[in-house]
């Protein structure tokens, strides 16, 4: 009764947008698609909803050929990146939509509406006409409009993406709750996102996808502990994890023009070189630190991120505080020595702060 | 400098209004004179500077012993003529910007691109070149001198104004609405009369317009293919110039012409400031 996807591959014009993709989803939970843009996410969920036909491969939902259902068929619901909704009807007529388009009976979609308004927090606004609404109220309507379907596949194409940041934040805490509140237990919900912390914060099963090919899968927490390689390092990370190419010691870890005394869980590595990821969150201000010039220097929110440069070593720092830096001032870091993640010459990790071993 | 400004947008837009208006002052002018006010001394306003007269409106409806035509046939026959044809080149012409914009045809080296080039293409060739076969056509399929020939005629030389103004009506209907009218179960017919139609209403006006407008003020093939059965407006109306000129009745008649497109540019520009895509889609 699963949705499972079977080496799919897709490649217009001999470009891979889907690169061998497999998969098999439950029902009732969550699934995140990780990537980058043109990773190939759209494509994914495109897939699934029946608006490709991939080039190889097999898929199946409920022990039926899924390929051979046409979109208007397949009983799916997808909420774009930009906010589609239907501009000539208002915002109730979008909602109802989809319902009318299956025929249920009156009664039924007015219940299914008004819940679904509810969720959302659109109640009120039934007869607003979209073009009156604010982006954050448009993406609700497109919400709306496929959580009254009651689809048994959900698919969210980086529903925040177009969103400014504070719109952002709010609506990323009220998907948590209207995908635990809104949704039956036989819904398949799968959402895409560039954005890690969006996944972490959705707490569900990755899917780290990266031209077209999935690179890891597996629950948020061992994405974020264990990245299987260096790209998904820096996939999985916002700012993305920095990678300094050294070598290890019998007792430091040595960069160019920085050396680091070695952690204990390192002790057993084989001295040669490797590369090395730290986070940007692990890069303090200390003044015992390491002397490094600032390049540029960013305010986001209530972070700032510090562009750091010492010879040809540049990593970025995340102070989470707002402060003003001139540009080419030294400061002085420290790398937090217990965060490093190792990876060998292949980019395959090898050692985690979490205790993952490849070798 | 804001006041400036300001001094020569007015200057310029009351230029502009004077330039567009006074010819239709200086026709109504002239509808209600005669040949004596017309051919003593120049006079401007009625009652004041001349004796108005009727006389140049009442010969266009009956045909009296002097000067006049009947155009009221005509008249009928050109609105006819340019709203069928009008309308069968928008109903087609929308369905082939559709495809054209929607789906991707390939034969050869041909592309989309090259199809809307094509259809546009009829438009550039000078109507003189078209205007024999045209004839030998008609004449073989025996429509020459007929209502049903005209509009054959007239969707071909409109339908690619219609072709050309929904293709790029619909490139920026984004197509992640017709993809979400797919997913919420409509096959792709429904899709299309149920999401997409009624989103492209100002651009079926706009294509609509300018069909009247172009199918409206033909007189190149309105006077090859057609003698004496069926007449149009335009032709009808030259007619009128015999030995003398009658500028009381051509003037008459020349406000009867514009009439229509006034009517219906008065419309249209009120629709279209109604109805737009804007903020429904980002």
């Amino acid at each position: 009764m699963n949705l499972i996807g079977k080496n799919i591959t897709y490649k217009p014009d001999n470009q891979f947008h889907l690169n061998d993709v497999s998969f098999d989803f439950k029902k009732g939970n969550l699934y995140t698609i990780l990537g980058r843009t043109l990773s190939g996410k759209t494509t994914f969920l495109k897939t699934i909803a029946g608006l490709l036909n991939p080039d190889t491969g097999e898929l199946f939902f409920e022990d039926k050929d899924f390929s051979k259902i046409p979109v208007w068929e397949r009983n799916v619901a997808m909420v774009y990146q930009q906010f589609i909704n239907y501009p000539h009807l208002d915002v109730y007529e979008n909602i109802i939509f989809p319902l009318k388009q299956r025929k249920l009976g009156e009664e039924q979609i007015k219940m299914d509406v008004e819940d679904a308004l509810k969720t959302v927090g659109l109640v009120g606004f039934e007869n607003r006409k979209i073009q009156e609404l604010s982006g954050g109220q448009q993406q609700r309507v497109a919400l709306a409009r496929s959580l009254a379907k009651k689809a048994k596949i959900l698919l969210l194409d980086e529903p925040l993406v177009n969103l400014d940041y504070k719109l952002r934040e709010q609506l990323r805490e009220e998907f948590k709750r209207i995908f635990s509140e809104g949704l039956s237990q036989d819904t398949i919900l799968i959402y895409s996102t560039t954005d890690p912390q969006e996944v972490m914060e959705l707490n569900g099963e990755v899917i780290v996808l990266h031209e077209g090919k999935v690179l890891q899968k597996g629950d948020a927490k061992e994405i974020f502990e264990n990245p299987k390689n260096l790209k998904v390092a820096e996939i999985s990370n916002d700012p993305p994890m920095n990678i300094l190419r050294g070598n290890k010691s019998s007792d430091k870890l040595n960069f160019e023009n920085i050396s680091i005394n070695l952690p204990a869980y390192l002790k057993d590595l084989k001295s040669q070189n490797y590369y090395f990821g730290i986070r940007a969150s692990e890069i303090k201000l200390d003044k015992e630190g390491e002397e490094f010039e600032i390049e540029l220097a960013e305010i986001s929110g209530s972070e700032t991120l510090l562009h750091l440069k010492k010879g040809n070593s540049k990593v970025i720092a995340l102070i989470e505080e707002v402060m003003n830096f001139k540009i080419h001032e030294k400061v002085k870091v420290k790398f937090n020595e217990n965060k490093f993640y190792v990876f060998n010459n292949n980019e395959e990790l090898v050692s985690s702060p979490y205790g993952a071993h490849n070798g | 400098m804001h006041k400036l400004y300001t001094f020569l947008k007015y200057t310029f837009i009351t230029l502009w209004t004077v330039f567009i208006v006074a010819p239709f002052l200086w026709a109504i002018s002239t509808s209600f004179k005669d040949f004596q006010s017309v051919n003593s001394k120049v006079t401007y306003i009625p009652w004041l500077d001349f004796e108005p007269t009727l006389e140049g409106w009442r010969v266009l409806v009956k045909s009296p012993a002097r000067g006049g035509v009947d155009i009221v046939e005509p008249y009928f026959n050109s609105i006819f003529v340019t709203c069928t044809a009008s309308l069968i080149s928008i109903i087609l012409g929308t369905l082939a910007a559709y495809a054209l914009s929607r789906f991707t045809f390939k034969a050869g080296f041909v592309r989309n691109n090259d199809i809307t080039f094509f259809f546009i293409s009829q438009r550039i060739m000078p109507p003189i070149v078209l205007s024999i076969p045209f004839f030998i056509f008609l004449s073989t399929i025996g429509l020459l001198d007929s209502l049903l020939g005209l509009i054959v005629v007239y969707i071909v030389l409109l339908m690619p104004i219609a072709v050309w103004i929904m293709v790029d009506f619909f490139n920026r209907v984004p197509k992640e609405l017709d993809e979400t009218a797919l997913i919420d179960g409509c096959n792709p017919y429904q899709a299309f009369y149920k999401v997409v139609l009624p989103n492209s209403i100002p651009g079926l006006i706009v294509a609509g317009m300018f069909c009247i407008i172009f199918g409206w003020i033909d007189f190149f093939f309105a006077f090859i293919l057609t003698f004496t059965e069926v007449q149009l407006l335009p032709v009808k109306v030259v007619a009128l110039n015999s030995s003398i000129t009658p500028w009381w009745s051509l003037s008459a008649s020349a406000l009867i012409s514009v009439a229509p497109l006034i009517i219906v540019a008065f419309v249209v520009e009120r629709y279209l400031s109604k109805g737009n895509l804007s903020g429904a889609l980002k």
